[in-house]
């Protein structure tokens, strides 16, 4: 108490400038997130408002905004669920492969291709989807399943001919969630214990067993949140829908037929530039629905991945 | 530790003679084996057998290949990429090391437990021990999976502990009961030998008596062997010790000495037998 200065010397250590430039730096970089986040939720709501609560009266169409936007959710709920449908147990497999049956180099090759897919541009996926993917399936697959299966009501009604169906989109979405499922699911699987790898081995289980027993338990709630990361990616994907999907409005079952529910971001994508007025807003606010929507899954996904009923967790 | 005194008995007497020439049969007789990571020689020329519902100690300071030895036993050194074997390796009388047999028929006739406790943290206590009956396709009825749980818990000294709460994930029980868990789930499977890895050396001196306590009981069924770092260990538990060493780093491990426990560690044969048990190196 005597000596204030060697108390102020002692207080006021040598904090080197770069130490506080990066403390500050990095502050502000997390402050900007939470800006940013809250900024385009406000401008979502605000502009918004308008195009639920506004005058039906100024915009296309006489649906009010519930029913304008329902067929919406419901054909991005669905095409994303059919993109998770087929991409999850692929990836999981590829995962698997990856993580326990490829030799080493073979893995990390395959690892290295696999994460490349998650370069590709979605208009890139959009332009291969209608112009190959689309053309070879109603070609070759359609056909035969409108005739064969459709007894199951997914599979019923007219065949696409162009091949510009909701299956069409949710093949092409499953292959641009694939790269972050598996590498997800491939993270998991490598960390599954040697020890209970080894405690299942020394029971003799076959590798097959092993893995049944010792790794996919382990790297359950991983394979469940890299798939959520996933859903929420086809939640949102714009270009390759809108190029490849034919859409109608109204609520369509059918997965090969050329009425199909559009998704919200394609709908905004597709009508943004020749909107006007009310429709402007009317658009926003689904935008905001969207948001609403993929928040929603990140949010079970976190939660998921921090649930504790996977040995990572416990 | 407590009534088994006339379990110790014929080892002691059997004391005056040398254990290769008592009359038990071998469960597992090892010739001339030498044992490979990829091409380097990890443990070289091993000659042993080891005798049915006994405990065998192997003894030796780190490095010295006891460990490597041991796996090799069930083939569970066989999960390091290029780990290979020469030399026989037989269980009563069948090479386990013949081209046609699959490594997974020898892992379920000879069990193993490890140095960390490391029963499944995805399943109860009751699924933990039944994890290898339900390997190869097993379906249990419901009476008969009780009975196993319960003989297997038995077994391993545990079901007094756990019989309440069965349901419980297995990660939840202390350290020793995680190891005595494991030894259940190793049991459950009437293997004919167990091999036990350094099973105490993560545990506290109290769990390290209930397993050893355990071992005695376990030789009554089951042929036991153990790798420890623990000399007193090794002579508390074990009929017979076998003293592994290497000459320097790098060298392969080699058997130098095997004989009955008692013998091992008061007249050892080797001068290096005698200066590892005298904790004059390791």
């Amino acid at each position: 108490m005597s000596q204030p200065v060697a108390q102020e010397k002692i207080r006021k250590a040598p904090t080197s400038v770069p130490d506080r430039l990066f403390s500050s730096l990095s502050q502000a970089s997390a402050a900007t997130i939470l800006l940013l986040l809250s900024g385009v939720a406000f401008f979502l709501t605000v502009v918004g408002w308008s195009g639920i609560f506004g005058d039906i009266e100024g915009m296309s169409g006489s649906d009010s905004f519930v029913e304008y936007v329902g067929p919406l959710v419901f054909g991005t709920v669905y095409a994303a669920t059919l993109a998770l449908l087929i991409a999850t147990p692929l990836a999981f497999a590829v995962a698997l492969f990856i993580s326990h049956y490829a030799p080493r180099r073979l893995a990390q090759t395959l690892g290295y291709v696999v994460d490349l897919l998650a370069a590709i541009p979605s208009v890139v996926f959009g332009i291969w989807g209608i112009t190959v993917v689309a053309p070879l399936l109603s070609k070759n697959v359609y056909p035969w399943a409108n005739d064969n299966l459709s007894f199951i009501p997914f599979f019923s009604g007219t065949a696409s001919t162009s091949g510009r169906t909701m299956l069409t989109a949710g093949m092409v979405l499953a292959m641009m969630i694939l790269p972050i499922i598996t590498a997800i699911s491939r993270e998991v699987f490598l960390q599954t214990p040697r020890l209970h790898e080894e405690a299942s081995l020394a029971l003799g289980a076959t590798k097959w067993e092993m893995i049944r027993q010792a790794v996919i338990p382990y790297g359950r709630s991983g394979v469940i949140s890299g798939a959520m990361l996933g859903l929420g990616r086809a939640l949102g994907e714009t270009m390759a829908v809108a190029i490849i999907l034919s859409p109608s409005d109204g609520y369509f079952w059918s997965i090969l037929t050329n009425q199909n529910s559009n998704t919200i971001a394609s709908n905004i994508a597709l009508k943004f530039p020749e909107a006007y007025g009310l429709d402007v807003n009317r658009l926003i606010a689904t935008g905001l629905v969207l948001f609403l929507l993929s928040f929603g899954v990140n949010m079970l996904a976190r939660r998921v991945a921090n649930s504790g009923f996977s040995g990572a967790a416990g | 530790m407590t009534a088994n005194s006339e379990i110790d008995m014929p080892a002691q007497t059997a004391g005056t003679t040398h254990s290769e020439e008592t009359s038990v049969e071998p469960v597992i007789a090892v010739n001339n084996l030498n044992i490979y990571y990829d091409k380097f020689l990890a443990v070289r020329d091993v000659t042993m057998e080891i005798a049915s519902r006994s405990i065998t100690a192997l003894i030796g300071p780190s490095g010295c290949g006891k460990s490597t030895f041991l796996r090799s036993l069930n083939r569970m050194h066989e999960v390091i990429p290029k780990a290979h074997v020469d030399g026989v390796v037989q269980l009563n009388g069948e090479d386990i090391y013949r081209p046609d047999v699959d490594p997974v028929t020898v892992r379920r006739r000879i069990g193993m437990v490890f140095q960390r406790p490391n029963p499944f943290p995805t399943m109860s206590i009751y699924e933990n021990v039944l994890a290898g009956m339900r390997l190869n396709a097993n379906r249990l009825s419901k009476p008969d999976a009780d009975e196993i749980v319960e003989r297997s818990l038995t077994g391993a000294n545990l079901w007094g502990e756990v019989k309440d709460r069965l349901d419980n994930p297995g990660s939840s029980l202390s350290g020793g009961q995680q190891q005595r868990l494991c030894i259940a789930r190793a049991i459950a499977v009437e293997p004919e030998v167990l091999l036990m890895d350094e099973p105490c050396s993560a545990l506290d001196p109290i769990s390290t008596m209930a397993i050893e306590a355990l071992m005695e009981q376990l030789k009554d069924q089951f042929t036991i062997v153990i790798v420890t770092h623990n000399m007193q260990q090794a002579a508390r538990v074990s009929e017979r010790t076998a003293f592994f060493n290497i000459d320097e780093p790098g060298q392969p491990g080699h058997i130098v000495e095997m004989d009955l426990t008692e013998k091992m560690f008061s007249n050892p044969q080797e001068k290096a037998t005698s200066d590892y048990v005298t904790g004059r190196f390791g």
